[in-house]
């Protein structure tokens, strides 16, 4: 077995929000006790709704949040403890939206030279070499390094931003929902590179999406995450054959597919609408939409169980496979 | 719905509603004709909401506007439309102003406009975009009861293949600005007659397809989406196609009926479609 290229131990991070004047300070829980590892080379994929906390937890693997409990160790160490600039040449981030992520006023020579220079790399040839390079493993052509981000389309920009992403050499890279800004007929091109990439590479990633049709086709192992807290974790099989949280189902049976039409079973549908992070509901967060919700769920957290090797769910009904 | 701007305009063509001609129908009438005959929902609730007016009003207005109603009946009428739509305690919320709601229950208020006058056509753009999933499936799930119920039609613009699959009975494909293929929802996905609807088709990463026949190479549709300044001539999907052939980059194709009922029931626009 592997070691562990990222580990998270009951990270939690937590925002005061509010003034004691206006109506109090209340702590916001944006991640509560997340706990799961990503070993080098695998696809770890992350799902859950807008406000779940998918992202907050995203800018805390990238340090740029300080957690306010818990311990996320990067190659074995822990990351306060790293200094910033070793953190950057570990993990990078590729973001959503492509218009808004690139510096409208650099050419893509300079996104792309700026953090090698930052990270010492000052020969003039090898930085020309390596943006070279990076720009023909993104499927870009060597003429684009001195164009605008304005000359671009959105499938091009995506690559330039997978590029930067890339070149110091990342052993890990999060990518926050990197199709969903992107046409229909430009996202399986994007895909495919990045899984490209992973194999050549030896990448591995940490898929932040809410596509599932994407988070399956993609993912080696998925965590659900609800309300800042992972409610079902398991190989991407188990996850997707086999869910054994009724929120996991309910996604699934969200998502209509184009092929089985409403195939879909009515009961595994969830009601209503995400509860506020700033309220959440007693016992477990996801009781007041769910279908199995009986007396005990509305006082007892549930805990992250076995129910077989490798996947485990947050339900105290996580035998029921009804 | 007559809200080209300029510089568009409409440069020919009729739109007839239910037998009548409406492009060249002058601004007044178009008023008394949107939100009363044709409703529509728009992709961003919380843009499309009026921010400085409580949603009861927004609806009642439909009401006051288009069917002579008063404000008090007009208000009762809006908290009747509040329950239709399933927003929690209506008689509260009627009050409420839009950032007092969470996005699918803005949904929910939009959905209650467009519907209040139980118009003959609703166009909904995108209606579930900006959601979640799970509310997501709520608010198609409420909008095609509700349609269902008024006899009202919806002209769905999506890019969402899966919701188009399970919502829809007749599906039309649009690539730079022409229908290139429609079809019966369910014949345009077993069986697309266009190069394109047949990559978009193809390029959809499915839910279960990974356990039938492994982590594949995702089909792609090759090259971008062409700049509306500079649409190809001849076909305009020809520089992403993998069947152009000389005459696709010179001759636009015609439409080509597959349906006995009618050239437009079902047709497609490919000099090698099949």
């Amino acid at each position: 077995m592997a070691e562990p290229l990222l580990e998270l131990d009951d990270v939690a991070v937590h925002f005061k929000v509010g003034s004691a004047l206006a109506g109090g300070v209340h702590t916001l829980k944006a991640v509560d006790g997340v706990t799961f590892d990503v070993k080098p080379g695998e696809c770890l994929g992350l799902v859950g709704e807008s406000g779940c906390g998918k992202s907050t937890l995203a800018l805390a693997i990238m340090g740029l949040i300080p957690p306010t409990h818990g311990h996320i160790a990067l190659d074995g160490r822990d990351l306060a403890k790293r200094q910033r600039l070793e953190t950057a040449r570990t993990v990078q981030m590729v973001f959503q939206d492509p218009y808004a992520s690139l510096n409208p006023r650099q050419t893509v020579r300079r996104t792309l030279a700026d953090p090698l220079r930052l990270h010492g790399v000052t020969d003039k040839a090898e930085v020309a070499a390596r943006v070279a390079d990076m720009l023909a493993r993104v499927g870009l052509r060597p003429e684009h390094a001195d164009r605008y981000p304005h000359e671009f389309s959105g499938g091009q920009r995506q690559r330039i931003g997978i590029a930067r992403a890339l070149i110091l050499k990342p052993k890990l890279v999060i990518c926050d929902e990197p199709v969903s800004a992107l046409d229909v007929s430009i996202r399986a091109q994007i895909i495919n590179l990045l899984l490209e990439l992973k194999d050549e590479l030896g990448l591995a990633y940490i898929m932040i999406s809410h596509d599932l049709g994407v988070v399956e086709h993609v993912s080696d192992r998925v965590a659900v995450m609800y309300l800042g807290r992972i409610v079902e974790q398991g190989g991407w099989q188990e996850i997707f054959e086999d869910p054994r949280h009724p929120y996991t189902r309910a996604l699934i049976a969200a998502i209509p597919d184009p092929f089985h039409r409403a195939a879909v079973s009515a009961g595994a549908k969830a009601k209503g609408e995400i509860a506020s992070a700033l309220a959440p509901p007693p016992g477990c967060h996801f009781h007041p939409r769910c279908p199995l919700r009986a007396e005990r769920c509305t006082i007892e957290v549930p805990t992250l169980d076995a129910v077989a090797a490798g996947h485990r769910a947050a339900c105290h009904f996580r035998e029921r496979t009804d | 719905m007559g809200l080209l701007k300029r510089p568009l305009s409409l440069a020919s063509g009729r739109i007839v509603l239910d037998g009548q001609e409406i492009q060249d129908a002058p601004p007044a009438e178009m008023r008394r004709l949107r939100g009363k005959r044709v409703g529509m929902i728009f992709q961003e609730p919380m843009t499309a909401l009026n921010p400085l007016s409580p949603v009861g009003r927004q609806i009642a207005e439909m009401f006051v506007l288009h069917e002579d109603a008063g404000w008090s009946e007009a208000m009762d009428r809006a908290e009747e439309a509040l329950r239709q739509v399933r927003v929690p305690s209506p008689e509260r919320r009627i009050r409420d102003y839009p950032h007092q709601l969470s996005g699918g229950m803005r949904q929910r208020v939009m959905v209650a406009i467009a519907l209040a006058c139980s118009p003959e056509l609703l166009i909904a753009d995108e209606p579930t975009t900006a959601l979640d999933v799970t509310v997501q499936a709520e608010i198609i799930d409420l909008m095609a009861e509700l349609c269902a119920a008024k006899g009202t039609a919806i002209l769905m613009i999506s890019h969402d293949l899966g919701l188009v699959a399970n919502m829809c009975r007749r599906v039309a494909v649009m690539y730079a600005g022409r229908i290139v293929e429609a079809q019966p929802a369910e014949a345009i996905f077993a069986n697309p007659q266009h190069p394109y609807t047949q990559g978009l088709v193809d390029s959809l990463p499915r839910l279960g397809e990974r356990a039938r026949r492994g982590q594949q190479r995702l089909r792609e549709i090759a090259g971008v989406v062409p700049s509306i300044q500079a649409y190809p001539a001849g076909c305009r999907f020809n520089p992403r196609c993998l069947r152009a052939t000389d005459v696709c980059l010179s001759v636009p194709p015609e439409i080509t009926s597959l349906s006995a009922d009618g050239p437009m029931q079902a047709f497609v626009r490919c000099h090698h479609h099949g």
